[in-house]
């Protein structure tokens, strides 16, 4: 609970962020804090320097352009959950921030750091990837953009460069018959997902399915893509039988992380659970 | 009685513990103070052959580092409550260890540096070279030949064997009887996690050659006792103990600890500087006692009519690396003599095996040992109903002690000649179904189980033994306790009419001030905002043994109540005086002395102790002032009693658990403020249904406990549970004279079993009869889905 010796620096822009990340070797960018300091004070983590980046305002809130919304790194959970932007026009965003710990932790914790950290057990990554969001970093070389597939490599591990900035997040706006869900079973010690479940579904006017999309926290080190599940849908009626059925048929999920309250094998048959629960409430929204 | 006994008013201590004025342990600076951090021993069962310290010594900030060697004069810590009638081969910690360590999270060396940062860095440069040996942590494989022996002078592990009630008697129940259930069940350890972690301040002065030490405890006077009498070998004159204001504890502060002695003996090495030591919650997990932890198998008889005719039962208790203060008291004479329950068992025996492993040190948490024996005889009676094919309640009813049967001495025999002091155990059963509406839920249960939901309803109908005290039974020649249990009470009414209650009980959440001041306020026809209660030091309260085992108001509330009627007594033979009447003519109602049948002219007490103070005209021989102090040793201890039902859901495509409704009708007998009450009740039954549900330490094959902390070890979150509902019934206990029985651990000891019950109650239509405690989903759903029937 006493975090090892460590320098202090505030930056007051991202290239200035940048630049400091240059020059401290190992440095760690401070957001919201709520993943990094527990892990410091457990001396888990032990960064020679923190260089904040709390109080940049050009990486905080919610922009919308041409059917795309653009979330700032710095965005707390709790403004994306509010967000009417989001809401209307994203919701599993919202939904799935609104899921996030508990009150204090949303109004501190940011959807850059949520990302960035990679916690397998963490809200937000199945919500982006079930979107086919776009990552957008910031480097000394420029920016790049990286899709959430790409993104995510390891446990706590991602495709950010020690000296790159997470500058925002852009999901696509939802259209058509278009509804989503998140559905979370949460561990009882963390709070944090055991398993959560985030599902997109598209209907046609008919009302078969145009498109769908599920994803996975907690259960894989990385979240997990569904994407035979999804694929087994389209084009289908979208009945309770249909979808019990293309989840017991389709979902199979290797390597799933364990831990004393519950087994990788157990994790997967409440991601069936819950695959099944999520894509009908996003069938219902649709 | 007077007015304020009974009445629900919000606690007097409340606006300060809520706006942060309240100083608990961390808030106290001391000029000149200096900071410990302890090195814990990464092994949990290791020899240490060296310690270098040298490198740590020389980091910046560092005052000083010690290792046990430097303490090698200070005893070890005693062990207070050997299990009674038999021999006990006690190990217990020394204030850092020297030799060897048995467990994951013993002190082996301490940084002393001027802050607790610097303190915390320079550990990693003390190198401990460690043997490391192998390991068992399972209370019952540690007796296994084979097993890792952790102590010479206990073969095979075991620290104690005891036993109660009739073995030959029981094997002939069990022998005759038409049904007989067994079934092996664990009651899992837990991490007891009081928001405030331990910690202490030790100054020791160079001059007068004493020490003051400020420590998280639920009982300072017996610390004290300790620490001076058995570790440091001085005379208790040479001591002052305080416990600042202390933010739970639910038993683990009851216990003497090594770093309590350590902050002292390290004052004195650094010449009187004030050394803080301040546990982080990852300490708290490896250093500070557990509880519970039984591994147990058990046998019951009953009649085909329901009739339980007899219960055996074999306990492994697994007591840790070493021994706690009290940890073998809390498995035997807690736990084997509660067996009874609420029923009428002619048959009991009990065999107990307190064994050392390479755990950390279980000893009492809430309830301690009553929660065991009540959740084994709540299943017990579970199983029998449903091998039967048995209503739960009927079977409950069936064997109920009558009322008429009071006082009723059972067969697990509480020892003494001690017998249960009341009770109306078909009362609160009956309550309790009226208020679930009992007929129409077995109904509702019908209908989800048609409707593919799993609803079930849980019982549990229990009796506790609290208010511990009588000397006679707890202490030496009975049940091995090595001291009296009586509690002490000062009342002084000042001159300004004011009162000051002195106890020298501790309270750590329970709201003392309010309660003892409603005790002293009824009696005197005083408004309680005039009665202030004092506490928790040893200098300026009379000796007494502490808060734990629901006696503060039982024990120590009884000691104030005696000591008032004793005040009572001389502002009658003052106010008499001062009325100009014979002290046999008077009376004392509502505050005020006078003549019978003469209201109109009366004394106050306030006016009396005025007179009583300035002392210029008292009845001849009469002492100045009105002070008096009880040190009251009950002739029993306290039974309360009730019946909490559990509503559940269980989803079966999960094995998720949803408490629907829980509701706790208790009778603590007399309630001395019931808003306090029914805050003890609903905490003490989260704090069970966490067990039941959620919480359980974990520790590896190594012996490292995986569940050290708070992202691993699940606590009850309040969104989990419904709102409890709580009602009571009222049965006064003849023990005392405001016939309270206490209500401090009730809700923790009736609570797990009504849960459990209630899940294999909704599990019933795949046969399931048994779960282990917490009840995961995981565990639920294999239950489900290993039956072959479950699934859809
Ligand atoms: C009690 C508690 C409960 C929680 N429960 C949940 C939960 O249920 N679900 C959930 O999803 N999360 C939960 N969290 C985590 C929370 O969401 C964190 O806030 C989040 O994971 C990290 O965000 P942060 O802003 O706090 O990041 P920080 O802790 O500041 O940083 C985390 C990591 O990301 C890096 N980083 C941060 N921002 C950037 C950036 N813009 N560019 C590059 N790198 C960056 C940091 O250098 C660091 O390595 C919980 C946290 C706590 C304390």
């Amino acid at each position: 609970m006493y975090p090892a010796k460590f320098d202090y620096y505030r930056a007051s822009s991202v290239q200035e962020a940048i630049q400091l990340l240059q020059e401290h070797e190992d440095a760690k960018l401070l957001a919201g804090g709520h993943s990094l300091i527990p892990a410091m004070k457990l001396r888990l983590a032990q960064p020679p320097a923190l260089i904040d980046i709390g109080r940049i305002a050009e990486l905080r809130g919610v922009t919308q352009d041409n059917g795309s919304i653009k979330v700032g790194a710095l965005t707390v959970h709790a403004d994306v959950a509010a967000s009417d932007v989001l809401q209307s026009q994203c919701p599993l965003l919202a939904e799935a921030a609104s899921n996030v710990g508990d009150r204090q932790v949303r109004h501190k914790g940011t959807i850059g750091g949520n990302l960035a950290h990679a916690d397998p057990a963490s809200d937000l990554p199945a919500a982006v990837l079930a979107l086919g969001g776009t990552i957008h970093l910031l480097g000394p070389g420029g920016s790049r953009q990286v899709a959430a597939a790409d993104f995510f490599l390891d446990l706590l591990a991602t495709d950010l460069h020690e000296d790159e900035v997470l500058t925002a997040i852009e999901v696509p706006a939802i259209s058509g018959k278009t509804g989503t869900a998140y559905l979370k079973f949460e561990h009882p010690a963390s709070g944090y997902a055991l398993c959560g479940a985030a599902a997109v579904v598209s209907l046609n006017d008919d009302g078969t399915c145009a498109g769908a999309s599920l994803c996975f926290n907690g259960v894989t080190a990385t979240p997990h893509n569904a994407s035979a599940v999804a694929a087994a849908l389209v084009g289908k009626t979208l009945d309770d039988a249909t979808i019990d059925q293309a989840v017991n048929a389709n979902l199979s999920i290797a390597d799933p992380m364990g831990d004393m309250y519950a087994s990788g094998p157990y994790r997967v048959e409440v991601a069936k659970t819950y695959a099944k629960r999520a894509l009908k409430a996003a069938r219902d929204r649709a | 009685m007077g007015k304020a006994i009974g009445q629900a008013i919000k606690r007097k201590e409340d606006p300060r513990l809520i706006t942060g004025q309240a100083k608990y342990l961390d808030d106290i600076q001391l000029p000149g103070m200096v900071y410990a951090a302890v090195l814990r021993s990464p092994y949990a069962h290791a020899n240490i052959k060296s310690i270098d310290t040298s490198e740590a010594e020389s980091q910046p900030g560092v005052v000083g580092v010690f290792t046990g060697k430097d303490f090698a004069d200070l005893n070890p810590l005693p062990c207070a409550w050997q299990a009674g009638g038999v021999n006990n081969n006690a190990n217990t910690p020394r204030t850092l260890e020297i030799d060897k360590v048995t467990f994951t999270g013993a002190g082996v060396a301490v940084v002393v540096a001027e802050s607790r940062y610097a303190a915390e860095d320079a550990l990693q440069y003390i190198h401990v070279d460690y043997e490391v040996l192998p390991t068992v942590v399972d209370a019952k494989k540690a007796t296994e030949p084979g097993a890792p022996q952790l102590h010479e002078n206990a073969p095979n592990n075991i620290c104690m064997e005891w036993t109660c009630g009739d073995e030959a008697g029981t094997d002939k129940a069990l022998g005759e009887a038409d049904v007989v259930v067994k079934q092996a069940i664990r009651n899992q350890r837990l991490l007891p996690t009081p928001m405030d972690s331990r910690g202490a301040i030790g100054i020791y002065s160079p001059v007068s050659e004493d020490y003051t030490v400020y420590m998280t405890s639920q009982c300072p006077h017996i610390m004290r006792l300790l620490m001076t009498a058995f570790v440091f070998g001085m005379p208790e004159s040479k001591m002052r103990c305080i416990s600042p204001h202390v933010g739970g504890g639910f038993g683990t502060k009851i216990f003497l600890y090594p770093e309590y002695c350590m902050v002292a003996a390290v004052s004195k090495k650094l010449g009187g500087l004030p050394v803080k030591w301040m546990e982080t919650r990852r300490e708290n997990y490896v250093a500070t006692s557990h509880g519970r932890d039984h591994v147990t198998e058990f046998e019951v008889a009953a009649k085909s009519d329901g009739t339980i005719t007899g219960l055996k039962v074999e306990t492994y208790a697994n007591l840790g690396g070493i021994l706690s203060t009290i940890a073998p008291g809390i498995p035997t004479t807690l736990y084997g003599r509660m067996l009874s329950g609420v029923y009428k068992i002619p048959n009991i025996y009990c065999k107990v095996y307190g064994t050392y492993t390479n755990t950390g040190m279980v000893d009492a948490y809430r309830g301690a040992g009553r929660p065991e024996a009540s959740y084994l005889v709540e299943r017990a009676v579970d199983l029998v109903a449903q091998e039967l094919g048995m209503d739960p309640t009927e079977v409950r009813r069936k064997n109920f002690i009558p009322p008429e049967a009071f006082p009723y001495a059972p067969a697990s025999n509480i020892l003494n000649g001690l017998k249960y002091d009341s009770g109306n155990y078909a009362g609160a059963l009956d309550k309790a179904l009226e208020l679930i509406d009992y007929k129409n839920l077995r109904k509702e249960q019908e209908e989800a189980r048609k409707a593919g939901r799993l609803m079930g309803i849980g019982f549990s109908s229990y009796v506790e033994i609290c208010g511990v005290a009588p000397s006679a039974w707890v202490g030496l020649n009975g049940e091995g306790w090595g001291a009296g249990l009586w509690e002490s009470a000062n009342v002084r009414v000042h001159l300004t009419g004011q009162v000051v209650v002195t106890t020298g009980s501790q309270p750590h959440g329970q709201g003392h001030e309010t309660t003892m001041a409603q005790i002293a306020a009824d009696l005197l026809g005083m408004d309680v905002a005039d009665v202030r209660v004092e506490h928790s030091d040893t200098l300026g309260t009379p000796f007494g043994y502490g808060t734990y085992g629901s006696r503060s108001a039982t024990v120590g509330g009884t000691a104030i109540y005696n000591s008032v009627q004793k005040i009572i007594e001389k502002a009658k033979k003052i106010g008499a005086h001062m009325l100009e009447a014979a002290p046999e003519d008077v009376t004392f109602e509502d505050g005020k002395v006078f003549v019978k049948g003469s209201p109109d002219k009366a004394k106050t007490i306030q006016e009396v102790a005025l007179a009583a103070a300035v002392a210029y005209d008292l009845p001849a021989g009469t002492e100045p002032f009105l002070d008096d102090t009880t040190y009251y040793d009950p002739p029993n201890c306290t039974y309360p009693f009730g019946t909490h039902v559990c509503i559940v859901e269980v989803d079966k495509d999960s094995g998720h658990v949803q408490i629907k409704r829980y509701l706790a009708v208790d009778d603590v007998g007399k309630k001395i403020n019931p808003l306090i009450v029914d805050g003890q009740i609903h905490g003490g039954v989260v704090q069970g249904v966490g067990q039941a549900l959620w919480e359980g330490a974990m520790y590896d094959d190594n012996g490292q406990l995986v569940s050290g902390s708070l992202m691993d070890y699940a606590l009850p979150k309040a969104h989990y549970l419904p709102m409890i509902e709580t009602d009571s019934t009222e049965t006064p206990s003849p023990v005392n004279p405001m016939g309270i029985k206490g209500a401090g651990e009730a809700g923790t000891i009736a609570s797990a079993q009504a849960v459990v019950n209630a899940v294999v109650d909704a599990l019933a239509p795949y046969g399931i009869k048994h779960i282990d405690m917490p009840l995961t989903p995981q565990k639920v759903w294999e239950a489900i889905h290993s039956n072959g029937n479950g699934g859809n």
